[in-house]
Formats: structure tokens, C-alpha cells, sequence
């Protein structure tokens, strides 16, 4: 067994950035993380980092851009402290040596984005997320900080009382990829989530293969609520073969967006008159789908991103990245061709419901990052949004893990008195767990809860034995060995890559940006399908070294189960608000649906409740405006 | 997309020593194109429809069938633009789920799928297969430890970029909380922006000879990241010295022997020769100094 104060599991933005400040607070930290930290996904972010540091701009602005941008869906608590916080951490990263791009005068750059009213999104050329990690991954060395490095995290030890709120959080059971042994890691103050995005849910996504939504599955399936799932952000300009992103910079420098005709459609078909291309995400995308429908697609499958106009000089300058992208992957030379682009999922606004503080409900455990929801983001995340929000609240979740007091969060989690219940969403097939059976069927089910509440309940009907810390993470690192015994030693079956694209097809099919009642339930029956298969699957690769057929065994799991709480949201918000679109449903519905989607597992079946938006900030209320661009 | 029925592969023996393995490989290569680009038997078009043969190094330390290196046969249905990458991901996924390798990101900038293909070292992702001479073959990086099929031990190479204290270290960094922050010019952030760019991805280390022979030599990587803040005005000059000391040491830049095939493998195109040498004019000069 391993023993630290805080544990951190993920590297990426978030996790590094959690990491340094808990180590700043005086705790002895630890890092946990299936990649090595260098090959975490926020490298490939591109755009930049918004802060609000010129003279002309002011973080009441950005939280006044971020609300709108949301869709009325953020609370207003979150925003606001993003905000404030986002330029000194965003100088920080400066004297942490990060090499961003700069002015004449030697300050630092910044550009339009599409959303802001003011050009304030900080950026080093086309990959800033590769700077933004790795110098966040430097002050880890720096600080000598205990890196486990490919050591895959399963499952989180947490007490089994009746009431998620009143549970404990005292571990994780990780295992060490190179040998395949299953070990405890206690964490004596708090263990934080920042395992990143759930993106390869879906077929044709900007995320890495690594983006399995696995902080999000174990935190749900241990209690914690997963918030407004459905919104899941499809970006304009990926690359229509492999999903590879084009940044919002092109467009944010200039770039312009044409039809099949030739025509610049967010001006000429009248999608966004005032913004044109720097309209916001979902705007963009949902108006290139729709020339593609009626037909003025090229080859009827995506439209054409134009950046020549703006010179080789500047390209070079500020898009380097981006010429190497189009070449790479897409075989296109941006500077004497248009680039083909395609709406792709790209990003998660919900995930985990954490407060300011990026607590969770269960205490000791916190969330930060993408796989988190704070929540703002609301309805829709503007470009170059998320990575201050990893630095801000990464910070403040090791902050807090620490023990640093960061002030009580004005934003509640769980479930308690101030939410609403869901009553009469018809579902087409029964969502959650798939037969409790046998061990075995346990073992392999796709959604039991393996997190030392079997046992340690079972110890209490025998002798009243409530589990103390070492008890639960000890029963669940045997749950954990046991569940990999029982994928190992079967021999035939299904195996977890057929079940994964399924899974992914179903969710590009029918929860994409274009939803619609019918469809989602065909989702929820095929999840269903997927969830009854996983039942039988396999691992075929015997080996304990390096087992990566038994990793995304797990990881696909973690998957369907995601992946169901997404379409659960898609099915029961019948209204339109960012980017979820609902073909039945084209309003914004603010009188019923400001409020946040909560799903969490209870019993082994997802349970839907509500909570309102929290729209007071510290000075003045956000009024929900049409949001017009 | 259902799963297709799986196909036995063919196996060969390879030889055993995985050190071998690779500079037999290199051999071969060299033999047959001299450090020229690849040839292309095949055009995109030709090969639309098709079926192409990749033949995978094969490990398990662990697994019995395994212990014996060799390569297996894959014959893998070619989609336009399909990467290295992806025929693995396909043989991996149709074919044979043990099939191992490290990858994440698909677009080149997480280091983590750098092989040996056709004896080179390359990014899988950022390698279309219609770019090369087929059969393709695939081999972990060369002079690393193999521990699993295409998985090599990144260990010593991590312990190498650690060695050159890779951190920025200006103590006296302006107030950030009045958002001051540090000046740099254009030109210099020009200057270093090259060796900014390294994924850690470990191919240039794997390609060089001299790194090979001398388990201690920084290597390429380590060095252009010494480079990349010895180089960048916001460090003052006395940790710029303590910088040109560690990569003077005897097992640093010196060591280097302009031979350029890390220059030459690198996938972000870094110049590393052009920082190495760069580097002992440094401390030349610095050295000048003290005489
Ligand atoms: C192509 C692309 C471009 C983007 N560009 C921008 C941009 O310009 N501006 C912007 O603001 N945002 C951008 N975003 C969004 C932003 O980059 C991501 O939301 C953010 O980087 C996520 O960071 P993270 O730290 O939460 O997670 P990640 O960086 O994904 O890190 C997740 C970490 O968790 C680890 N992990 C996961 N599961 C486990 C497990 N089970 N056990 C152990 N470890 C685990 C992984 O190893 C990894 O270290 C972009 C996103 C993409 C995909
Ligand atoms: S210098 Fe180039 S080849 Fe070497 S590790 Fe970095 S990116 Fe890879
Ligand atoms: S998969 Fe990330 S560099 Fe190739």
C-alpha cells in the first residue's frame, strides 16, 4: 500500500497544475496517471488561454461573455471566480517560463476568440496546451513531486453510507501497467479526479484515445453526481478523415468559412450577421451541418475553411501548428488551399457537480479539469475557456484537498433539499446495471459500484463493523484484484473493441448535434445493448505486462456507463440551450429548464434530479438575454 | 462496424537480442535507400481498395508463445490517409487484442507512438502508409529496452531530460498579482521557439550512435532542453551558467559527433545538431572567461 496526503490522479492540465498547489499548501503529494504526464491530452490543445490582462478588459467582462456563451447554464459563483482568478494564474504560467507568443513591446500576445468581446485569449503560436503542459509538468519535477506513471486508476475507495453525502473518500486501488500488480494508495486529506474528457464516447472526436471518461465513471459509480451530461460540445473545424482539431485561431485571425458554392454562409444564409465565424461553437457548427443537409456540402460531407488570405507571414507567426495538422493529416497545403472541416465532438461542459472549491459531494474526494463540472461552461464553453479553467480551479481543488481554507462555496453538490425530482420521462429500456447475478456477472457487470460497500455492508449485518479507512481501501483493492481475475480468466466471449464501437456509433448517430426524441432512445436502447454484451466479455491477452486489451476492458465500462448518463440528459431536457439541440423542441425554455441535469448511480440504476442555476454573482444578477452573435 | 473474422498471422522468427534486432534493421535500410526519402511503390489511388502487409515485432517476456522475438503478418484493408498508427490500431482491434503499443493523441504532439518503420524512427500517426515501401515493417524504437511488442522502456530516457534540471529557475520573477509579467522579445521567443517543441517522443535518442555506445551521454533530447532555457532571455545569466556547466559535463555536448540523424528523425523538426553545436560555442566562450 502506498500512503500520501493527496493524491492526484491525472497528469494533464489539471491534475499538474493540482499537484503543485497542494505541494505549495504543505502536503506530501502524489501524482497517479494511466500516460506519463508529457502524454497527457492537453498538449494537443491549441487555441489558447483566456484572461482577461489588458488595460480595456476586465474580468467582469469575461464573466459577462462566459454567462452569455453558457447559455444561462453556468452559475454564476464559478464564472466569476474563473474570472478573477484566471490572470494571475495565467501570469503565473508566464513566470513558470511558458513561452508565449508576444507583442513588439515583449509582453504578451493575445487574440479575438469566437464569443469574447474583447481579444483576450493569451496563446504561444497554435499549441498552447503542449506549453501549458509541459511547464506545468517542469514545476513538478521542480518540486520533486512523486510522479506513478502508467499506473492505470480503477476504482476509488469510498465508504458505503446509505447517503453519498455523508461518505468518506479515502483512496484509490491503481494498477501498475508494466507488471499488472493491483495496489492500494491511501490518501490521508483528499484525492482529486482530473482524469480529463470522456470524448472517445463518440466515433469521430478531436480527443485522444486516452479521453475514456474514466474520473467521471468511478466518481458516479461511488455517488458523486454527474451534471449536465448532454452538453457535449461539437467543434466546427475538425478534419473530416481522423477528427483532428483546427484550431478557432484560424478563425479568430481571420479565417473564413465558404459553402460548396462559394458562398460564406454564416453571412449569406444569415446564421450569425454580427459575428460571422466567430460566432460561437455551437452556432457554427450546427449552421455547417445544415449547409451539408441542404446540400451545399463538399462531396456532402463538410465545408471549406479558408485561411490564405491572411498571408504566409502571419500564418507562420501565429499558425504554424496548423499548416503541419492540414499536411499531416488531411494531405491539404493551407497556404495555397482551403482546409476540408467537419463539426467533431470535442469537448464535455458537464461531469463531475464539484463546488468552487472543486469538492465533490463525498468528502475528501474533488474534481478538476474537463472531467469536472463547476459549472462554467453551462450550455456551451467558449473557445479558450477551459484551460484557465484547469489552472484556476486545479489550484484551488489542491488547494482545498490540502487543507488550505478557500472560503465556504456558495455552490451545493449532492442530493439535498434544493433539488427538484424527475417524474415522468418515459424511458425506452431500463436503464443501469445488467444482471447482478453470479460473482462473475458482478465482476464484469458494466455498472456495479466496486468500492468496498459490498463487503465492508455485509461486515455490518454481521457484527455492526463500520470500515475505517485502511478496511475500505483494503476491501476495495481485493473487489478490484477480484474483478480483474474474473476478465482474465475467462477465455471466451466478446471482446471489449466490438462493444466500443457500438457504443461509439450509437452516440455519433443519434446524440450528436442534431438530436431528436426517437433517436436518443435508440441511443439508450443500444447503450442498453452494449452494457447486456459487456456481460460477456474477455480479455484474450494473458500477459500482466503492459496489458492494454485488459485496460480498455475496463475503460469501456467506464464508457458505456458515460455514455449513458449523456443520453439520459439528451432525453429528458426537452428544450434547446447551447449545444444541445433538440429537433422537437427549438426554444429556449428558461421558465423550466434553468437548471442543471444531476444523474447519479443509486442501487445500481441512474437516478435523475435537478438543481436550479445559481445567476447572482458577487455585484449584479445575469439576466437570461437572447443570445444572439 | 462488426468485427471481422481474425485472420492467423504469419509468423517469423526475429533475432532475439532486441539490440540486434535494430541494427540489423538499420543495415538493411541503409543498404537500400542511403538516407534518401522513401521510395513510393505505390500511389494513394493504387492502393484505394486494397490490402497492405504489415509485419509487427513481436515480445511478451512473460507469455510463452512470445519469449522468442518475431515478427507476425498482419494484411490490413487500406483507407485513404490511413497512418501508421491506424493499421495497428486495425490489426490490434480485428485481429489479435495483445498486440501492443503505446499511443493517445493521433496528431503527433504526445510522443507516445514513436517506432522503428522500415528502419526509421517515426511517429505512427504522423506516418501515412501510402508514403512508404510496402511490406511495411514496424519495430520498437532501437536501443531501448523492449518490453512488450512496440513498448519500449522510456526510463532512462526521462531520467536524461531530468538530468539537465528542466525547469525554468528565475527566482525573481515580477508580482503576479499585478500582472506583470516578464518582457521577452520577439526574437528571442523566435530563438527558442524550435526547441520548445519537443513531445519527449525519444526517437532522436534512439537514432544516435553515440547515445548507443555511452549509456551516460545526455543525448539529443536532454540537450535541446538545456538549450531551450539557456537560451531564453527570462533566465539571468548566472543560471544560464550553471545550465552551460551541466551540459558541458563529460558526457554532454561534446560527446556529440555532428553526425545529424537525430536532426534527421525528429518529428517536430527540431535542429538539434545546429543546438548542440550551438551549445559548444556557448561554453566555449564561457570557458574564454575564466583563462
Ligand atoms: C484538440 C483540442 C484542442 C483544444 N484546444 C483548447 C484551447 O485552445 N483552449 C482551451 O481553453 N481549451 C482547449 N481544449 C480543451 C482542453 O484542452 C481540455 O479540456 C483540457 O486540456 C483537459 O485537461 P485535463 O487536465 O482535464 O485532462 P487531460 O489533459 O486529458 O488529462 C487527463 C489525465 O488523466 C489521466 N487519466 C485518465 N484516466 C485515468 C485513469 N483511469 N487512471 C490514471 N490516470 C488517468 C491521463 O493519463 C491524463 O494524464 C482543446 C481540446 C482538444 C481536444
Ligand atoms: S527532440 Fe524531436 S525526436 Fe527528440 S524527443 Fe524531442 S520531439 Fe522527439
Ligand atoms: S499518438 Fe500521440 S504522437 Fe502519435
Amino acid at each position: 500500500m502506498y500512503e500520501h496526503d493527496v493524491i492526484v490522479v491525472g497528469a494533464g492540465g489539471a491534475g499538474l497544475r493540482a499537484a503543485v498547489a497542494a505541494d505549495e499548501a504543505g502536503a506530501d503529494v502524489a501524482l497517479v496517471s494511466k500516460l506519463h504526464p508529457v502524454r497527457s491530452h492537453t498538449g494537443a490543445a491549441e487555441g489558447g488561454i483566456n484572461a482577461a490582462l489588458q488595460e480595456g478588459d476586465d474580468w467582469e467582462l469575461h464573466a459577462y461573455d462566459t454567462m452569455k456563451g453558457s447559455d444561462y447554464l453556468g452559475d454564476a459563483p464559478a464564472v466569476e471566480t474563473l474570472a478573477q482568478d484566471a490572470p494571475e494564474d495565467t501570469i503565473k504560467l508566464e513566470h513558470w517560463g511558458m513561452p508565449f507568443s508576444r507583442e513588439e513591446d515583449g509582453r504578451v500576445s493575445q487574440r479575438p476568440f469566437g464569443g469574447l468581446s474583447y481579444p483576450r485569449t493569451t496563446y504561444a503560436g497554435a499549441e498552447t496546451g503542449h506549453h501549458l503542459l509541459h511547464v506545468m509538468y517542469e514545476q513538478v519535477v521542480k518540486r520533486g513531486i512523486q510522479v506513478y506513471d502508467e499506473w492505470y486508476v480503477m476504482d476509488l475507495a469510498v465508504s458505503d453510507e446509505d447517503d453519498p453525502n455523508e461518505r468518506d473518500c479515502h483512496g484509490i486501488v491503481a494498477y501498475d501497467v508494466q507488471t499488472g500488480n493491483i495496489e492500494g494508495f491511501k490518501a490521508n486529506d483528499g484525492v482529486v479526479l482530473a482524469t480529463g474528457g470522456p470524448g472517445q464516447a463518440f466515433d469521430h472526436t478531436t480527443n485522444a484515445v486516452s479521453c475514456t471518461g474514466d474520473g467521471h465513471a468511478m466518481a458516479y459509480r461511488a455517488g458523486a453526481p454527474l451534471e449536465d451530461m448532454e452538453f457535449i460540445q461539437f467543434h466546427p473545424t475538425s478534419l473530416p478523415s481522423t477528427g483532428v482539431l483546427i484550431s478557432e485561431g484560424v478563425r479568430g485571425e481571420g479565417g473564413i468559412l465558404y459553402n460548396n458554392d462559394g458562398e460564406r454562409f454564416m453571412f449569406e444564409h444569415g446564421y450569425a450577421n454580427n459575428s460571422g465565424e466567430l460566432a460561437s461553437r455551437d452556432v457554427v457548427a450546427r449552421a455547417e451541418l445544415t449547409e451539408v443537409q441542404e446540400g451545399r456540402g463538399v462531396e456532402d460531407e463538410y465545408v471549406h475553411l479558408d485561411m490564405r488570405h491572411l498571408g504566409e507571414e502571419r500564418i507562420l507567426d501565429r499558425l504554424e501548428n496548423i499548416l503541419h495538422l492540414a499536411e499531416d493529416f488531411e494531405g491539404v497545403d493551407g497556404l495555397i488551399e482551403p482546409m476540408p472541416v467537419k463539426p467533431g465532438q470535442h469537448y464535455a461542459m458537464g461531469g463531475i457537480e464539484v463546488d468552487e472549491n472543486g469538492q465533490t459531494c463525498i468528502d475528501g474526494l474533488y474534481a478538476a479539469g474537463e472531467c469536472a463540472c463547476v459549472s462554467v461552461h453551462g450550455g456551451n464553453r467558449l473557445g479558450g475557456n477551459a484551460l484557465p479553467e484547469l489552472i484556476v480551479f486545479g489550484k484551488r481543488a489542491g488547494y482545498h484537498a490540502a487543507g488550505k481554507d478557500l472560503g465556504e462555496p456558495e455552490i451545493r453538490t449532492g442530493y439535498g433539499d434544493d433539488v427538484e425530482d424527475e417524474t415522468d420521462t418515459e424511458l425506452p429500456v431500463q436503464p443501469g446495471a445488467a444482471g447482478l447475478g453470479t460473482t462473475d456477472d458482478v465482476a464484469a457487470d458494466g455498472g456495479e459500484r466496486t468500492d468496498g460497500s459490498r463487503s465492508s455492508s455485509e461486515a455490518r449485518s454481521d457484527g455492526g463493523v463500520v470500515a475505517d479507512a485502511d478496511g475500505v481501501l483494503e476491501q476495495t483493492v481485493e473487489d478490484a484484484r477480484g474483478h480483474v481475475d474474473s476478465l482474465m480468466d475467462k477465455d471466451t466471449g466478446v471482446q471489449h473493441a466490438e462493444i466500443r464501437q457500438k457504443l461509439q456509433n450509437a452516440m455519433t448517430d443519434y446524440v450528436n448535434v442534431f438530436r431528436t426524441e426517437e433517436g436518443v432512445k435508440k441511443a439508450l436502447t443500444l447503450i442498453r445493448e452494449c452494457r447486456e454484451e459487456y456481460q460477456d466479455v474477455y480479455v484474450d491477452d494473458p500477459s500482466t505486462t503492459f496489458n492494454t486489451d485488459l485496460q480498455q476492458t475496463i475503460e469501456t465500462r467506464n464508457l458505456i456507463d458515460v455514455a449513458e448518463t449523456i443520453a439520459l440528459g439528451a432525453l429528458v431536457r426537452n428544450e434547446f440551450r447551447g449545444a444541445h439541440w433538440r429537433q422537437e423542441n427549438q426554444t429556449r425554455d428558461d421558465e423550466n429548464w434553468l437548471k442543471h441535469t444531476l444523474i447519479s448511480w443509486e442501487d445500481g440504476e441512474p437516478n435523475i434530479f435537478y438543481r436550479p442555476v445559481i445567476l447572482e454573482g458577487e455585484e449584479k444578477t445575469y439576466e437570461p438575454k437572447v443570445r444572439s452573435y | 462496424m462488426s468485427t471481422q473474422q481474425p485472420e492467423q498471422p504469419e509468423s517469423q522468427e526475429a533475432p532475439k537480442d532486441p539490440e540486434m534486432r535494430g541494427a540489423e534493421s538499420a543495415v538493411d535500410e541503409k543498404e537500400k535507400e542511403d538516407g534518401e526519402i522513401d521510395q513510393t511503390t505505390a500511389d494513394k489511388s493504387e492502393l484505394e481498395g486494397e490490402t497492405v502487409l504489415i509485419k509487427v515485432f513481436r515480445y511478451d517476456p512473460e507469455v510463452e508463445g512470445k519469449q522468442e522475438p518475431r515478427f507476425d503478418d498482419f494484411h490490413v484493408p487500406f483507407e485513404k490517409g490511413m497512418t501508421v498508427l491506424d493499421a495497428v490500431m486495425y490489426a490490434r482491434d480485428h485481429y489479435d487484442s495483445s498486440l501492443t503499443f503505446r499511443h493517445s493523441c493521433r496528431q503527433a504532439v504526445c510522443g507516445s507512438d514513436a517506432f522503428f518503420v522500415n528502419g526509421k524512427q517515426r511517429l505512427g500517426c504522423k506516418t501515412q502508409m501510402a508514403d512508404l515501401e510496402h511490406p511495411v515493417r514496424i519495430e520498437p524504437l532501437p536501443h531501448q529496452e523492449v518490453v512488450k511488442d512496440l513498448v519500449v522502456d522510456m526510463d532512462h530516457f526521462y531520467d536524461q531530460m531530468h538530468t539537465v534540471e528542466p525547469y525554468f529557475q528565475n527566482e525573481e520573477t515580477p508580482d503576479s498579482s499585478d500582472l506583470e509579467e516578464q518582457r521577452q522579445t520577439r526574437e528571442n521567443r523566435e530563438k527558442v521557439k524550435m526547441s520548445t517543441r519537443c513531445i519527449w517522443c525519444g526517437a532522436c535518442a534512439s537514432s544516435c550512435n553515440i547515445a548507443a555506445g555511452d549509456n551516460e551521454y545526455l543525448g539529443p533530447a536532454a540537450i535541446n532542453k538545456a538549450y531551450r532555457f539557456a537560451m531564453d532571455n527570462r533566465e539571468p545569466e548566472d543560471v544560464k551558467e550553471h545550465r552551460l556547466r551541466i551540459i558541458e559535463q563529460e558526457h554532454g555536448v561534446w560527446r556529440c559527433q555532428t553526425q545529424f540523424s537525430c536532426t534527421e528523425v525528429c518529428p517536430k523538426d527540431i535542429p538539434l545538431t545546429e543546438h548542440i553545436q550551438e551549445l559548444k560555442r556557448e561554453a566555449v566562450k564561457k570557458n574564454l572567461k575564466f583563462w
